[in-house]
């Protein structure tokens, strides 16, 4: 049985459905994230699980036992919030004491535990600190600490590192990490940031105007994208029509000047969708021109016009020679590279 | 030739400076001349006309004494008379925190169409003459004619007539709900402040509606609480017509007192030192005020 289910839950505000269907199955100590862009339903959905919204439909469980019926403030949940929402009145140890006190913990193990917490995330000797006095990492540290001093049977994170610089960022990234797998607690982020719920979760459920696109790996979900929104939203793709030869034995896929052998019971137009990074420039494939080119340091980025529209290309730098600005190349993959969509594809 | 260019651009540069000086002053002159023109002097003269001598034959004499100093500050008259200042100022003051701080935060509450409505009608009355609202007020109480005490001695309610004329306490509750749109603005301002999400994460944490608004809420708008307060006491020490409608002649306050010396006994000088007397306490008080709660919320919320 898994842990925390959502049971196609659903939640309406007046006429617009903002989360629709949405069900999964999150497994103790699994670590997943709700992906998509702004509106996408995701922050509501943590909403509808913490309790300060109520669903309109479906069931929130929680080891079998259903969450909607009870209070927010009874459900046992730690919350990292975008803004931190730290106490702006209390110290650093008097925000993380604060969910112990509730639990009427005694004092001396509550003082224990504090310390325990501020030292779990980097911040010992901070405990005297008002959060107006700390920077954005370390209130961001108060607010983690926090969530899990309580020890939560979920911890839900929104956004909680989207107001850091990149660099902060990507440290807090590893931490907090390194912090889930060492508790071991349930977690789950909503992020609109792809590298960051591809880099930390288990799971991802991809969402997009209410609905889920895709749950699986970050793996998965960047290899064999379940929907055109899926494998634009992770990461750059391209997108190619493609058409199927019938006339020669095997059929053949055909995009532009490149093809390959058709994969059995494929019919009609379809959309060959292939990574930048998996396209190499070769003596044969797709009749392209290099637009632009851009230095990234361990990569090229080629901007190219082909002859089936605009394509990008991620060419490692690995100090062999380059093609040029205006160089007519040709685009290839491997068949086992792109993924196929469309109008008569065999999913 | 090369000295001459180098001292060329060098040159303008001191008179710009020095007009760029001269600059704010010449700015703020227009405002300045006002301000010390109809502030500063008459204050100062104010302060001079304490110093005056006054007899019931000779009028007002131009000498510095200081007997009117020594009038206000050791007689006991004129010690009840700050003494009810004072104490009805406090009152006043704690009166609208108690009914104003929670008025703001149901305020503030509020769905979108009723928020503004009843804004309106918190802050409208500061569009009505403080006389007109304070004569309301003894419509309703004033003896036994005024309306409630009609009502409450004809339904059996009441013997004699609630007693709200000429009492400390009719000026209190007057006062109050003159003064409360002051504090319900200074806690509607720090409640715009505060981050909704720091209300749900208490509640997360484990938090009751109770304890949420005791050790979340409250500490939050404090600073809030205690400027409107400020304002609030500032304001009805100072007050005058709600007082002198209210109290009359019987009941006097600081304000009504120096009143009644400058325009009935006609002892200017001694009017001069009250009302000189009521404005230094008060801004004693106020400063003080203002410095403690700067000190103590200086770490919090600087």
């Amino acid at each position: 049985m898994s842990f925390l289910e959502l049971d196609h839950v659903g939640k309406q505000f007046g006429p617009n459905t903002v989360v629709d269907d949405f069900s999964l199955a999150v497994g103790k100590g699994e670590f997943v994230s709700f992906l998509g862009p702004s509106g996408c339903g995701k922050t509501t959905t943590l909403q509808m699980i913490a309790g300060f919204l109520d669903p309109s439909r479906g069931a929130i469980r929680l080891e079998g036992r259903d969450l909607t019926t009870v209070q927010p403030a009874k459900r046992g949940l730690g919350i990292v919030f975008q803004s931190y929402a730290l106490f702006p009145h209390m110290t650093a140890a008097e925000n993380v004491a604060f969910g112990l006190e509730m639990r009427r913990v005694p004092r001396a193990e509550r003082a224990e535990r504090v310390r325990g917490a501020l030292g779990m995330v980097g911040l010992a000797g901070y405990e005297e600190r008002y959060p107006r006095r700390m920077s954005g990492g370390q209130q961001q540290r108060v607010a983690l600490a926090r969530a899990l001093v309580i020890k939560p049977s979920v911890l839900l994170l929104d956004e909680p590192l989207s107001n850091l610089d990149a660099k902060l960022r990507e440290e807090m990234q590893i931490e907090l990490r390194q912090i889930q797998r060492n508790l071991g607690t349930t977690t789950i982020l909503v992020t609109h940031d792809q590298n960051e719920a591809m880099s930390l979760s288990d799971r991802i459920v991809v969402m997009s105007q209410g609905r889920v696109e895709q749950i699986g790996t970050p793996q998965e979900t960047y290899e064999r994208p379940a929907s055109a929104f899926v494998s634009q939203f992770l990461g750059k793709t391209n997108d190619f029509a493609a058409t199927i030869d019938k006339t020669c034995a095997p059929a053949r896929l055909v995009a532009g000047s490149w093809s390959a052998v058709a994969p059995v019971g494929l019919a009609g137009p379809v959309t060959v969708s292939i990574r930048p990074e998996r396209i190499s420039f070769g003596d044969a494939g797709l009749a392209a021109k290099i637009v632009t080119r851009i230095f990234q340091g361990n990569h090229w980025l080629f901007q190219c016009e082909s002859e089936c529209g605009p394509a990008i290309v991620i060419r490692q730098n690995d100090g062999k020679p380059q093609p040029v600005e205006g160089e007519a190349v040709r685009l290839a993959w491997r068949p086992e590279d792109m993924s196929l969509r469309g109008v008569g594809a065999a999913a | 030739m090369s000295a001459a260019i180098d001292t060329t651009p060098a040159s303008p540069a001191p008179t710009a400076d020095t007009r760029d000086a001269r600059a704010p002053w010449a700015l703020t002159a227009p405002a300045l001349m006002l301000f010390v023109g109809v502030l500063v002097i008459p204050l100062a003269m104010t302060v001079m006309l304490s110093f005056h001598d006054w007899g019931q034959y000779k009028g007002i004499e131009p000498v510095f004494i200081l007997k009117n100093w020594r009038e206000v500050l050791t007689d006991s008259y004129f010690l009840e008379m700050f003494g009810r200042t004072f104490r009805i100022a406090l009152y006043v003051t704690v009166l609208t925190a108690l009914f104003g701080a929670p008025e703001a935060y149901i305020l503030n509450r509020m769905k979108s169409p009723w928020r503004g409505i009843f804004l309106l009608v918190i802050l409208g009355p500061l569009l009505i003459s403080v006389v007109a609202r304070t004569l309301g007020w003894a419509l309703l109480f004033g003896g036994n004619s005024g309306l409630v005490n009609k009502a409450l001695t004809s339904l059996g309610l009441i013997s004699a007539p609630l007693p709200f004329m000429f009492t400390e306490t009719g000026m209190v509750v007057a006062l109050a709900h003159v003064l409360m749109p002051y504090m319900v603005l200074a806690v509607w301002a720090a409640l715009q402040r505060l981050d909704p999400q720091i209300e749900n994460a208490a509640v997360a944490l484990g938090a009751g509606p109770f304890t949420v608004l005791r050790r979340i809420v409250l500490p939050q708008v404090m600073p809030g609480i205690l400027s409107g307060a400020i304002i609030v006491f500032a304001l009805a020490a100072s007050a005058f017509a709600t007082p002198a409608i209210i109290g009359g002649r019987r009941l006097k306050v600081a304000a009504t007192l120096a009143y009644d010396e400058f325009l009935n006994t006609l002892n200017w000088p001694l009017g001069a030192a009250v009302a000189v007397l009521l404005l230094v306490a008060l801004v004693l008080i106020v400063v003080g005020a203002s410095r403690l709660v700067e000190r103590r919320y200086a770490q919090v919320f600087g």
